[in-house]
């Protein structure tokens, strides 16, 4: 009895730490593009605005197995960034962890970006408005007003991100297979294990993945609780 | 000081256009600028601070230019020394009292303000009777307390000009006619010239040294107290309101029925 449990949790733990790695990456770079994009849309007006915001958000709805699907177009040994990549800087993304983080990414970052807009439209343009007649460039405008009335919303969105991509399966699959040790993650480990018949296996690894998604949810409603009291 | 603009703007919201053609000279310590809202007031004096461009003319502060259209200079609003009191005063709700009126002599990636910048507002915080309130934040305020750090504020980076956006307004007439007579201290200390809007003819009475009046995107009269009722003859609101102002700038007695 002991003996299984420990072996499970040897088992479970090379695939929750490639997770832990690939949500990590895939929510940085989302939270840097995301808090970049919804700033431009929510404060500047350019031409195709209406059209960056519907292409940003449409991760959300499209089936995962579409954006893998795009994915492979794109970041595929002939795929137009791929071949490049392949060809300039030797850099392969298929199959490879690295190419899981971008599938990851993808996936969660309308999540943030739709936090962030959301976050920054609540900002008065008035209170920035202050700030640049009070001497400040636009940078400093940026980082001491709009930044500090908006990140408790970021940060929620960002955690949302993090949690979704812990949980991606469909574009990982698709772009970076299921390779043990290398890009299989939780959720793909999970899939494996039942179709391999391992029932204690996907039990463990589906208590697992359903806590440390229950600890980021309850984060970040308590975040939003907070900001909305 | 002199400030002297001659600027338009077309704005057009949902089919209605309103054409802004503002000229203005003021010269005087404090001018008034009245009118019913919507009048282009607020437009007038977000195009002298640097929040809207106009789409023609000249802005000219003392001997700078902040804005003009033909040779194409637009002063950005942190460079033009102008001061703004909004009318909800848009204090930082995200910092200390004393925080924010130590905003203008921050930097950036300062965490906190520099030793004798905190003395600076110390004292200044001293002097609008709000010392007490420094670690507070604008929401724990009252509304008359908000419009001392709002002015505090402004007045902490020396600006060469201030405009006030319907500084009363927000506030109960007790408190109202107070923070007049505290205004009025207040030029006579700092020194700097101000611009006032208002649609409230007592705030007229109380500060104006020359008034402005404002009419559908253009100024309709201007003049001081003594010559002003006879330019004011078109629009029964305008008189009207021009002779509650009058009646009380001269010594509370009743204008004369000029008609």
């Amino acid at each position: 009895m002991f003996d299984a449990g420990s072996g499970l949790l040897a088992t479970a733990w090379v695939p929750l730490l490639l997770s832990l790695k690939v949500a990590g990456w895939a929510t940085a770079l989302v939270l840097v593009a995301g808090v970049a994009i919804a700033w431009a849309v929510a404060r500047r007006r350019f031409r195709g605005r209406e059209v960056l915001d519907a292409v940003m958000t449409l991760p959300m709805v499209l089936p995962p197995t579409v954006l893998g699907y795009y994915l492979i177009v794109l970041l595929g040994r002939r795929g137009w960034l791929g071949a490049w990549l392949h060809e300039q800087l030797g850099v392969v993304l298929m199959f490879t962890w690295q190419g899981a983080v971008i599938a990851a990414a993808v996936v969660a970052f309308p999540l943030v970006y739709k936090a962030a807009r959301a976050a920054f439209e609540g900002v008065p343009t008035q209170t920035e408005n202050a700030a640049r007649v009070l001497g400040a460039t636009e940078w400093a405008v940026f980082v001491r007003v709009t930044l500090p009335l908006a990140w408790r919303g970021i940060l929620a969105g960002t955690m949302l991100a993090f949690a979704r991509a812990l949980g991606e399966f469909g574009a990982t699959l698709m772009v970076a297979g299921s390779i043990p040790g290398k890009t299989q993650t939780l959720s793909i480990a999970v899939y494996e294990a039942v179709q391999a018949g391992q029932d204690d296996m996907a039990n463990f690894l589906v208590l697992v993945t359903s806590v440390v998604c229950i600890l980021v949810l309850v984060g970040s409603g308590r975040l939003l609780r907070v900001r909305t009291s | 000081m002199s400030l002297e603009l001659d600027v338009r703007r077309r704005f057009a919201t949902d089919g209605r256009v309103f054409e802004l053609h503002a000229q203005l000279q003021c010269t005087h310590d404090v001018t008034v600028v009245f009118g019913p809202s919507g009048s282009g007031k607020s437009v007038t004096l977000q195009a002298v601070a640097g929040l809207l461009q106009p789409d023609a003319g000249f802005i000219r502060l003392g001997g700078r230019v902040l804005f003009d259209a033909d040779r194409g200079i637009d002063l950005p609003a942190r460079l033009r020394r102008v001061a703004y009191v909004f009318q909800d005063y848009a204090l930082f709700p995200h910092l200390s009292v004393a925080r924010n009126v130590a905003f203008p002599l921050t930097r950036w990636w300062q965490r906190r303000p520099p030793a004798a910048v905190a003395t600076r507002v110390a004292e200044l915080l001293d002097t609008f009777e709000i010392g007490h309130l420094a670690e507070s934040y604008p929401a724990q305020l009252s509304g008359g307390q908000r419009q001392r750090v709002a002015l505090a504020r402004a007045l902490v980076g020396e600006p060469e000009l201030l405009l006030l956006d319907e500084p009363f307004s927000a506030l109960d007439p007790l408190l109202r006619e107070r923070m007049r007579q505290e205004l009025l201290r207040l030029r006579a200390r700092f020194q700097v010239p101000m611009v006032v809007i208002t649609h409230d003819p007592d705030d007229v009475a109380s500060l104006a040294d020359e008034v402005i009046v404002f009419r559908d995107g253009r100024v309709a009269a201007r003049g001081d107290t003594q010559t002003l009722l006879a330019e004011v003859e078109s629009g029964p609101q305008v008189r009207r309101a021009m002779r509650r102002f009058l009646a009380g700038a001269v010594n509370g007695e009743p204008s004369s029925g000029d008609a």
